[in-house]
């Protein structure tokens, strides 16, 4: 109780506080879908502009969308393999979009500004109902890739060097999602409070390296985040021999 | 729905998951299929056709540049043909008129020689002739001498 009234109040900070949307009985955090919704709104425009006038002599945004593409294809070829890794390489892309776009909307964007009726408007990806939605589509992913891989020599995997590894390779399989989800978590939720912090102590100048820094975590991040999943559906294709 | 209320709230908290965290799943799934028809699908088949036209135009100047160099070491070789050609036929050429003033010079040599001989063999007949004239001339003077002689006893 004294430790949620003191994050709660301290520095006027509001913290675990949601705007809900009740449809039915089901209940909602809205500033969550609210700030994605703009984000990737902008996202799609972005995009949309950039592939508007395909060429084969890339200008303007092309080029920056093609050294994406390109950035997620090598992320998605070194750690799936050059067998599959087409597949999934949407999945991984959009993963890492989806992660540095809501960790940098979340982190650029003076939402403060915006006044909800409770709760407050914040990078997605700092409600841990985001990140455990991305981790868990993860962990079904890599299922789902191995299996429609391998069919049930998928499983060869969790006895592979010998069978002892058996309940450490079931224990991985809850605790990459848990990782995943909570290292987002944290980290994006762990900036934010730390900046909201320093901003309501010390207004001027000294927020902005701590800022910066947080521009710098939020991409490692995404980039982590990425290359994980990436990892784990590797891991779950590669062939044992 | 579950919520876990770390912090004692009896609603809302860090951790209140709800329905939040399927819609969320939901919609990343959607935003998948959309980036792939937007932007993976597009942008890749823009990338991988200008790698493809790349590497083939790197392979095509490759196979141009292998028969350049093969065209190449062909000139090589005939250039060395050739040369050695042409020193066999000038060394050829050499040799033959070598032969043919070898030959010439013999053949001179023969010629003078053979007129030598036949100055010599001249000169010889000629000299026994006139030595023949001469002794026979000295035998008429002798016998004249002789028969003046015996006339005027």
């Amino acid at each position: 109780m004294f430790f949620n009234s003191l994050l709660t109040n301290f520095a006027a900070l509001e913290v675990g506080q949601h705007l809900y949307w009740q449809i039915g009985n089901i209940r909602l955090h809205g500033q969550v879908f609210l700030t994605s919704w703009i984000l990737l709104g902008a996202l799609l425009v972005f995009i949309s502009l950039g592939t508007k006038k395909m060429e084969n002599d890339p200008k303007g945004l092309q080029n920056l969308l093609e050294f994406l593409w390109d950035y997620i294809r090598d992320l998605a070829r070194t750690q799936i393999g050059e067998k599959v890794y087409r597949d999934w390489m949407p999945f991984i892309g959009t993963l890492f979009l989806f992660v540095f776009v809501s960790n940098w909307g979340g982190a650029l964007i003076p939402w403060r500004l915006i006044k909800l009726p409770s709760g407050e408007l914040g990078a997605p990806t700092a409600d841990i109902n985001t990140t455990i939605a991305l981790a868990l589509l993860v962990s079904l992913s890599y299922f789902y890739a191995g299996l429609s891989n391998k069919g049930w020599r998928y499983f060869e995997y969790y006895v592979h060097p010998t069978p002892i590894m058996l309940p450490f390779k079931i224990l991985e399989d809850f605790t990459k999602p848990l990782s995943l989800s909570f290292r987002l978590f944290g980290n994006i939720l762990a900036d934010e409070l730390v900046v909201g912090v320093l901003v309501f102590l010390v207004p001027l100048i000294l927020p902005i390296p701590v800022m910066f820094l947080g521009l710098f975590t939020s991409a490692i991040q995404a980039l982590i985040f990425a290359t994980l999943a990436a990892y784990y559906i590797g891991e779950a294709v590669e062939e044992h021999h | 729905m579950l919520a876990f209320n770390f912090f004692g709230a009896t609603e809302g908290g860090l951790f209140d998951i709800n329905a939040t965290l399927p819609l969320m799943a939901i919609q990343v799934v959607a935003l998948t299929y959309i980036l792939n028809s937007l932007f993976f699908k597009p942008v890749g088949n823009v990338v991988e056709k200008r790698e493809k036209f790349v590497s083939n135009n790197i392979i095509e100047a490759k196979n141009k540049l292998s028969e350049v160099k093969k065209l190449e070491a062909d000139l090589l070789t005939q250039l060395q043909s050739a040369r050695t050609e042409a020193q066999r036929i000038v060394s050829e050429a050499e040799d033959e008129s070598d032969k043919l003033y070898k030959e010439a010079l013999e053949l001179a040599n023969n010629e003078a020689n053979a007129s030598k001989e036949k100055a010599r063999l001249e000169i010889e007949s000629q000299t026994s002739a006139a030595r023949d004239q001469l002794s026979k001339q000295a035998d008429d003077l002798s016998e004249l001498i002789v028969s003046r002689l015996i006339l005027k006893k």
